[in-house]
């Protein structure tokens, strides 16, 4: 059952840009990226829209669908309604390359402030024993698929390019804790650095990057809270601070 | 249960399934021990651009080890190459001539559509060499892929240079039509059933196939496959199996000479 659907679809570089108008075929069962490659293969051979694994599992076509962010693969045709247009616009947080793809080299700067997982030096291969509760703790984490919705989503940087110097974002934020909660992991200072260097601080928990996740991560409630508790906890505990100062207790670990 | 973002409940309606190209078995044709390309200096190839190491089937998982071994070896293999190589001269005509054939497709106005041809490519091969193959099916194949092979020459592409994927399947498209190409001939050659591959028109497996490899070559017009004979297997790895275990796959004479020495 073909219907005709009307799109819009941002189109430019990174000095200028416009929506365009056009009318698609769009089949049952069809997700937007569907139509998308139809609008490309019939009508704009030259829009470049970044995908991969068409399952949800690559995080390549990320983009504004209807001003939400989305994975295009994942989003129904049939969500919308019969009449509506829907729009498709590139990832705000990020420069565009062109139409619908960005550069979103920002997120691999981040990454690559973080320290990486570091066991203890006499620890040898094979030798590494974890629990099954700590394995279960960090799980939920290992589940992003880096799409970097909730990077563009976050307000913090979103309309805010002078705050990315000083911002990791959601999706490194669950990464510190992920590192932070791993049993032979002997880095001790990650929330510290997470609220000295990655800015923890200046998230306000609105949960807009649990919303958007379509990994479904509560990053909020079971990454980013939790540490904010932990630092509030030592950092601004006048008498743990004192503690720190006259008994030489440890700080945030 | 639900498929997301389908809404599909497979228990009150019909799901639709369909098979789908996943892996490729065949490849660049290397050495094995250090991954270098027979016949192109320089080129180093492991994983599944690379040929040879499955046979007639990829087991589930095995991809990973090929890439392990196969990619340190490849590693390796390209370190100690420019060790000794030295740079291959390339002539200023060379470099005009791939400047001009990148260019192409922005000149011409009005040819073929990359995406279409990139479709009916597709078409063809869903149809004609996909799981279970005939004779006369993989000829037609041939024919017609000989035919897209034609219009590819004439592609036309809109826009300019930057992430344009137009211009990129244009490229594409040659790529796809050697490995279509390559599969087909391949698979009309092999008359008899193994892994993979599956002919209607003859269903059994043939232990005098097994001896053989199919090599493709293009001469920049059409591919030509030839057989080549595989090495016999060596006797400490024949001497591993239960002699009744490889009367299935080995012809009478290779099981009386019990492996390579």
């Amino acid at each position: 059952m073909a219907r005709k659907l009307k799109m819009r679809i941002w189109r430019g570089d990174a000095d200028t840009g416009a929506l365009q108008d056009v009318t698609v075929e769009a089949n049952e069962g069809e997700v937007v990226l569907d139509v998308i490659h139809r609008v490309q293969a019939t009508q704009m051979g030259d829009l470049a829209v970044r995908w991969n694994c068409k399952a949800g599992k690559c995080g390549s076509c990320s983009m504004e669908i209807n001003g939400k962010p989305r994975l295009a693969c994942m989003t129904q045709v049939a969500s919308y309604g019969d009449e509506e247009t829907i729009t498709v616009t590139p990832l705000r947080a990020f420069p565009v390359i062109k139409d619908l793809v960005t550069d979103v080299s920002f997120n691999y700067k981040k990454a690559m402030e973080i320290p990486s997982y570091e066991p203890p030096a006499n620890l040898k291969p094979g030798e590494a024993r974890m629990q099954q509760v700590d394995v279960e703790r960090s799980q939920e984490f290992r589940k992003c698929i880096e799409c970097f919705l909730c990077q563009n989503t976050c307000h913090v940087v979103r309309d805010h390019e002078e705050n990315k110097k000083s911002f990791a974002g959601p999706r490194f934020f669950i990464r510190i804790a992920e590192l932070d909660m791993h049993p032979l992991d002997i880095l001790k200072n990650r929330k510290q650095k997470a609220q000295e260097e990655h800015g923890l601080g200046m998230c306000n928990i609105t949960k807009c990057c649990t919303e958007v996740c379509p990994e479904h991560i509560r990053i909020t409630d079971n990454a980013i809270i939790p540490m904010k508790e932990r630092v509030v906890d030592v950092k601004y505990d006048p008498l743990r601070w004192l503690g720190t100062k006259i008994r030489k207790r440890e700080g945030i670990v | 249960m639900e498929f997301l973002p389908t809404q599909i409940d497979i228990t009150k309606e019909p799901m639709e399934v369909g098979p789908t190209c996943h892996y490729v078995m065949g490849g660049v044709e290397v050495e094995p021990d250090t991954a270098a390309a027979v016949g192109v200096p320089g080129l180093f190839a492991a994983g599944e651009v690379a040929g040879g190491m499955h046979g007639s089937n990829r087991l589930g998982g095995n991809s990973l080890s090929d890439l392990l071994v196969f990619g340190r070896r490849a590693g390796m293999g390209a370190a100690e190459y420019v060790k000794s190589a030295k740079a291959v001269p390339v002539s200023d005509a060379a470099i005009k001539a791939a400047a001009e054939r990148i260019q192409a497709p922005f000149t011409r106005s009005g040819g073929e559509n990359s995406y279409s041809l990139h479709a009916e490519l597709q078409e063809i091969t869903h149809n004609l060499v996909g799981i279970i193959r005939t004779g006369a099916e993989l000829k037609e194949a041939i024919e017609k892929i000989a035919e897209i092979r034609k219009r590819s020459a004439n592609v036309s592409v809109a826009g300019g240079r930057k992430f344009n994927p137009g211009f990129h399947l244009a490229f594409d498209l040659d790529n796809m039509l050697l490995v279509a190409e390559s599969t087909a001939k391949s698979a009309i050659s092999r008359e008899e059933s193994r892994g993979g591959h599956t002919r209607d028109d003859f269903p059994q497996l043939d232990s005098k196939w097994r001896q053989v490899n199919h090599i493709a070559s293009f001469d920049g017009k059409e591919v030509t496959v030839r057989k080549q004979p595989l090495p016999a297997l060596p006797k400490e790895l024949f001497d591993l199996f239960d002699v009744h275990e490889l009367e299935k796959y080995m012809t009478a004479d290779e099981i009386a000479k019990g492996g390579a020495r």
